[in-house]
């Protein structure tokens, strides 16, 4: 592949400095003058009519500058299916459900108000587990549609099926058929930053939202509709400000933005709603959980036959964007490895739970969890090692997948065989059983990702502004953000390679809607690909109205000369190098000119909207990696060690192998948690841990030094050649310990996370009870 | 407001700030003397984004009364880099090492650093996670935090 000056190298991130030295502004550390801190008033039960609110006393608290409900102001829906209100009016459904808010001086003066407000209520029965929540006789978590049309059950009306081949047929041709299912609970984000957002409304009533959304754009559309709902009449601006930690959380508009929103038409002032730890365990969204059947088969070679997966996923109250997350479960379900006949069919159900959204994977970790143990069990019933069975059924390049994705490049194959050797696959596997308390095994699973954006959204697409001033420094101005994955960085890295100019000269603005142009948001891993492509692309105008006055300048032949180290390069006389910033300066300044250089570029990706069959091409290229564990059980506690991990991924092109690794790591740890630790603990809607200290993310103890591998299969479509990496690393993490584990001491776990407990309930359960150790 | 009057150093300097008598030393440290480096992650003393280094010794300031900080001498980030704005070798080797992404626990990571190397400057990788254990971090996985801490070890006692 070619070498690069800028692209390849390991830069630091571009921001870093202002970050390690504390001057980043956070929106924790944001304010405005005159801001008056927003709290809200969640509900006290999960399932009730509400019968009265009671702000008398509230109001009357020094310092409280206004209390709304939703019986003083207008009705603002929001959400997928725009089931959700900013304040809930005569129901609640949920226990994050907002009923009130208050506005006051001081963050004191907003708490003491909230605690004074009293809210009667009539509990209503409630309903818990999604099955449950689909029987006949299951209480209604929503009567009506937003509508006003009623709803007879629980179950959501989204078309989450797709079928490919002959499934029948497919089951005729299997010798070897592995069946089970998979349980997978709640996990959250944990943004270290908690969510928060500033509203304020200028003299014409215009909107300002200063906020931490991965989705200005969106997010601006959602507030615009808002304003509407208000009967306001002025236009939005989205404002970002430095975000602590996304990870999907902020994919979509929350309740409390509107609050702030709300908030700030009625006291006139800017109003910043800010959430406590507590807060924002409990009243942001998190990851879905999901009861997922799986069922494949395959020949007596090992070759996969058929994939049957089906699901139920509890929605929880409400609905965001944790509902469509089956229309990317549905990719590794349908072209994870070769399989002709597929089908895949999910349901979303209406719970008092809380409600979900996105979260780094997009679904893909749970339905990987489901496919890549269940394969483990078909591999065994086969009587093949796993990674054999999974090397006969490799992704190949060129191949269309059954759901009719156009497989361009494609590392499968080598991510296996890089594993396999690092982790001497060979060598350690089925060592474990055996005497001791402590057994090592190995284990190994797949991933399939979105690496060129994910078309479930009308457009996919990013829009890039770039000047450039006459001493030779650049501005970018991306749609898209930053939410510490390092774009700021990547796109400078692209930009400056296609001016031929260093990094330094380049500067990345994103993050207000005012300035930047349209961009879908940071999700689906699509960032260096959809909005790297879309800086490319405006960096190539500009680099041919470089040369284009050049040729002029020097009568060289266009096609000889080249923009190198800040020059405009002449390949057969050197005579003729010309320093940019000269050029530049004769461009804008001398009678030859009077010219500057700027361009615009939109990419919207050469893909297909994911609908009604759901078929068709809807990334711009794929990501495919393997993961592969050494674990240590010990027997006695259930206590899983990792003992290596590898991490092998293809990426395309590594624009940043710094930054990149950065995603890796955290990522897996991000999955390591997912299998081994963190679980929401939910009783009767009510969560049990909402603290760090009752929910266990992993410490610097618990670090794991990944063995990263970095494969690169240079993407045609890809901006130099590269491949969205930032879920990738999480998705396989968990199947690929619970295989170690079963390689360890020959129990298979179906429900996440693997707990010691869990791990050594299922040792006693297979060895037939408790006994003496 | 009422309240009283808590003097200490900070990074160097004297400083006196007007606080309540409930307040914590990350409060009198962001509101009193707009040193909002430090963050709130949790206010309880469970994630570390509010460290700071107190008389040596990293402490959670979220949990620090600030009138105990009485005559203390207190370290925040703002005060890591030298006067001349030049990076300290922590500082430098975070970046270079790709140890920060949101950069939100960054503060608190590199002060709990920098407290281990005062105190040991070449410790062992086992007492780099100890020293960093409360310092939760979501994005990097911790691999390029730890070494990061190794890299500034090594070049500040090498
Ligand atoms: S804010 Fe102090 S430990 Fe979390
Ligand atoms: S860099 Fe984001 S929490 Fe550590």
């Amino acid at each position: 592949m070619t070498a690069y000056a800028c692209v390849g190298q390991p830069l630091p991130k571009a921001d870093g400095i202002e970050k390690i030295t504390g001057r980043t502004v956070y929106m924790h550390d944001f304010k405005l003058p005159g801001m008056l801190h927003g709290r809200i008033k969640f509900a006290d039960r999960v399932s009730a009519r509400i019968v009265s609110i009671d702000t008398s006393e509230a109001e009357r608290v020094p310092g409280v500058r206004a209390v709304i409900t939703a019986h003083n102001t207008p009705e603002v829906r929001f959400g997928f299916l725009k089931d959700n209100t900013a304040l809930k009016k005569d129901r609640v459904r949920q226990y994050r459900d907002e009923i009130a808010a208050v506005a006051a001086t001081t963050p004191e003066a907003a708490e003491e108000a909230v605690r004074k407000i009293r809210v009667v209520y009539e509990d209503l029965p409630a309903v818990f587990d999604p099955e449950e929540a689909l029987g006949p006789d299951a209480p209604l978590v929503h009567e009506a549609d937003p509508r006003g049309k009623p709803l007879e059950d629980n179950r959501l009306r989204l078309p989450w099926k797709v079928e490919a081949g002959d499934l029948e047929q497919g089951e005729a041709a299997a010798v070897h058929v592995a069946e089970g299912e998979y349980d997978v609970g709640w996990v959250t984000h944990c943004c270290m930053g908690t969510s928060g957002c500033v509203a304020v409304f200028d003299g014409r009533g215009d909107l300002t939202v200063y906020s931490n959304t991965q989705i200005p754009s969106l997010a601006k559309t959602d507030f615009q509709e808002a304003l509407k709902a208000m009967g306001v009449r002025g236009r939005v601006r989205v404002v970002n400000a430095a975000i602590g930690g996304g990870f999907g959380s902020k994919l979509d508009t929350y309740a409390y933005e509107y609050i702030a929103i709300l908030l700030a038409h009625r006291t006139r002032r800017p109003v910043k709603v800010e959430f406590d730890r507590e807060e924002e365990f409990v009243a942001t969204s998190p990851r879905q959980p999901a009861r997922i059947r799986v069922r494949q088969g395959c020949d007596a070679d090992g070759r996969l036959t058929f994939r049957h997966i089906s699901m139920v996923l509890d929605n929880g109250a409400y609905t965001s964007w944790g509902a469509t997350t089956p229309t990317v479960m549905m990719m590794p379900a349908t072209s994870l490895y070769r399989v002709p006949n597929v089908r895949f069919e999910a349901t979303c159900v209406y719970t008092n739970n809380t409600y979900c959204q996105a979260m780094r994977g997009y679904g893909t970790p749970q339905v990987t969890f489901a496919i890549e143990t269940n394969l483990d069990e078909l591999a065994d019933k086969a009587g093949l090692d796993p990674y054999e069975m999974r090397l006969r059924n490799a992704n190949e390049p060129g191949e269309t997948t059954p759901q009719g994705f156009e497989v361009t490049t494609c590392g499968h194959r080598e991510c296996l065989e890089a594993v396999a050797e690092r982790l001497d696959w060979a060598g350690k596997r089925g060592q474990g059983e055996g005497g001791g308390r402590k057994r090592r095994g190995v284990g190994m699973a797949c991933l399939l990702h979105v690496g060129g954006g994910a078309k479930i959204y009308k457009s996919d697409g990013c829009g890039t502004l770039i000047k450039m001033d006459d001493q030779g420094y650049v501005d970018v101005f991306s749609g898209s953000m930053d939410i510490g994955q390092g774009l700021d960085t990547v796109l400078r890295q692209i930009v400056a390679e296609t001016l031929g100019i260093g990094t330094d000269r380049v500067n990345v603005i994103v993050g207000d809607t005012d300035v930047c142009p349209w961009d879908v948001g940071v999700h689906a891993s699509r960032s260096t690909f959809v909005a790297g492509n879309a800086a490319l692309g405006a960096a190539r105008m500009i680099r041919d109205q470089i040369l284009a006055f050049a040729e002029q300048l020097t009568e060289a032949p266009r096609e000889i000369l080249d923009l190198r180290d800040g020059q405009v390069v002449c390949q057969e006389d050197p005579s003729k190098n010309l320093p940019l910033e000269k050029l530049l300066y004769k461009a804008h300044f001398a009678k030859t000119g009077n010219t500057m250089f700027m361009a615009s570029h939109f990419y919207e990706p050469d893909t297909r909207l994911l609908a009604g069959d759901f078929k068709g091409n809807y990334s711009g290229t794929y990501t495919w990696g393997c993961h592969g564990v050494e674990v240590e059980v010990d027997v006695d506690t259930g206590h899983v060690e990792i003992v290596r991990y590898v991490a092998a991924h293809d990426v395309g092109r590594a624009i940043n192998p710094l930054l990149l690794k950065g995603q890796v790591y955290g990522a897996v740890l991000m999955g390591i948690g997912y299998a081994l630790t963190e679980e929401m603990i939910f009783e009767q809607g009510r969560l049990r841990n909402a603290n760090f200290r009752d929910y266990k993310i992993l410490t610097a103890r618990d670090a794991v030094p990944v063995e990263t591998v970095i494969v690169e299969t240079d993407d045609p479509a890809g901006p130099f050649g590269a491949k969205g990496i930032g879920e990738p690393g999480l998705v396989p993490t968990a199947p690929a310990i619970a295989n170690a584990i079963y390689d360890a001491v020959g129990v298979r776990l179906h429900t996440l996370p693997m707990k010691p407990e869990v791990v050594l309930r299922a040792l006693l359960d297979r060895d037939g009870g408790p006994g003496p150790a | 407001m009422d309240g009283v009057v808590v003097r200490f150093t900070v990074n160097g300097e004297a400083a006196a700030v007007r606080v309540e008598p409930d307040w914590t030393l990350l409060r009198a440290l962001r509101e009193g003397l707009e040193l909002t480096g430090a963050k709130e992650g949790c206010g309880a003393g469970e994630c570390g984004a509010c460290t700071v280094i107190v008389d040596g010794r990293a402490v959670n300031a979220c949990l620090f009364p600030a009138v105990e900080a009485e005559g203390a001498a207190i370290t925040t980030i703002e005060g890591v880099a030298a006067a001349d704005g030049s990076l300290h070798p922590l500082q430098r080797a975070f970046l270079d090492s790709g140890a920060v992404q949101c950069g939100f626990c960054t503060p608190g990571m590199v002060l709990s650093a920098k407290a281990l190397l005062d105190r040991t400057p070449r410790p062992t990788e086992d007492e780099i996670r100890t020293a960093l254990a409360g310092n939760l971090c979501r994005c990097t996985g911790y691999v390029q935090i730890i070494e990061a801490v190794q890299a500034a070890a090594e070049e500040m006692s090498g």
